[in-house]
């Protein structure tokens, strides 16, 4: 696979050494250069210096064929809109991005970008250890349906969500 | 008329402040502590305290109940973010983002925010007015729909140049009307003779420009 990964932070940076042992073609996007220190030395695959919600960026990075982007950096909307700009504009197949904010997570796979949330995962895996009920919230969300028209997408949420948590 | 504005920087501050004046009713979300307690010392207790790119404490603000929420905050992927949890989590009829970015704003309208202000623009625009080059210049956008008014200037050099409007490749989507000659305007007929120092004014979809400025203007480095 094509993988583009944007934020070369410890997850971007642990998850292109896998992927990139495992014979997958990796570009990795991150702001500093001095990210890239994460990488280990034999990484074959490409690092570029950007913005990854900066479309020509992207297209720099081959974006435009590439078989999924995952939005990794730290920035929740930073991470929702860089897998916009890949869908929308570039023409990437497939996205997912770390959105810490559970709310936010969930909103955006209703609008047709894959989510992983890492506030439930860890909460989820805490309960697990002592021994606890899980809350049973899923913390991966798969992209619901991609909207091609925004605009259109079904009003859903309807119960008020400050109650939540 | 219920308004959330989100960012209180100073686009923030005095758009809640004329808003407050007018008679609106207004929250103000501003993450940072300090500078959300000095607001509040200044136009009172309309501000909430919090981050509104999260889920949660754009609910508690009461976005849920908000006329149009307005996301003035400094970063575009902010100001996106905001408006379409607005749009599509809370059912907020109208949303409004800053962009700073002028290649963002395809994308903001494209992904549903409603009302999209870019000051780059505006000074972009303000500019290009004043400097009447071999550039295209921007008259007016239309409503809120995506197509604006454009003039381009014919100089020496102009493929269009001696050519009649019939022999001109106008993009799809797109409109020459009237042509500006010696201080008169008249309509574009197909059989009319473009010629230098005309101003040819088009409608048409902002992505038409390339292939106008290729039709009209000629060579980008002219």
């Amino acid at each position: 696979m094509k993988i583009v990964i944007v934020g070369c932070g410890r997850v971007g940076a642990v998850l292109a050494e896998s992927l990139d042992h495992d014979g997958h073609e990796v570009i990795i996007i991150d702001l500093l250069t001095r990210a890239f220190d994460r990488l280990p030395g034999d990484f074959g695959g490409q690092a570029i210096r950007g913005d990854g919600t900066d479309e020509d960026t992207l297209r720099r990075a081959g974006a435009a064929d590439a078989d999924v982007l995952l939005a990794l950096t730290e920035g929740d909307n930073r991470n929702v809109m860089a897998a916009q700009v890949a869908i929308e504009n570039v023409g990437v197949k497939k996205a997912m991005a770390k959105v810490n904010d559970p709310v936010r997570a969930a909103a955006y796979a209703e609008l047709g970008i894959a989510t992983i949330c890492r506030t439930t995962m860890l909460s989820d895996a805490i309960e697990g250890f002592l021994g606890l009920p899980r809350s049973g919230v899923p913390s991966v969300i798969p992209a619901v349906a991609h909207q091609h028209e925004p605009r259109h997408a079904p009003a859903f949420g309807a119960e008020p969500i400050g109650r939540e948590g | 008329m219920f308004v959330l504005v989100v960012g209180g920087g100073k686009v923030g501050y005095y758009l809640a402040k004329e808003l407050l004046e007018s008679g609106h009713e207004v929250v103000l979300m501003e993450k940072d502590r300090a500078r959300a307690s000095q607001i509040a010392d200044e136009i009172g207790s309309i501000v909430f305290p919090n981050d509104g790119c999260e889920g949660k404490y754009l609910g508690e603000a009461g976005c849920s109940r908000a006329d149009i929420v307005a996301a003035v905050t400094g970063d575009d992927e902010d100001n996106l973010v905001i408006c379409q949890m607005a749009k599509h989590h809370f059912d907020v009829p109208r949303t409004i983002a800053r962009v700073n970015n002028p290649k963002n704003e395809e994308l903001f309208r494209h992904l549903g925010v409603d009302e999209i202000i870019s000051p780059t623009r505006m000074i972009l625009g303000s500019i290009e007015q004043d400097i009447p080059v071999h550039e295209l210049l921007h008259l007016a956008a239309l409503g809120d729909s995506d197509l604006e008014i454009i003039e381009a200037h014919l100089q020496d050099g102009s493929p269009a140049v001696g050519r009649t409007l019939a022999d001109v490749e106008v993009p799809d989507g797109c409109s020459l009307f009237a042509v500006v000659r010696d201080g008169v305007a008249t309509p574009l007929r197909a059989d009319t003779v473009l010629a230098v120092g005309d101003k040819v004014i088009a409608i048409g979809k902002a992505d038409c420009e390339a292939q106008l400025r290729d039709q009209l203007i000629g060579a980008a480095e002219a």
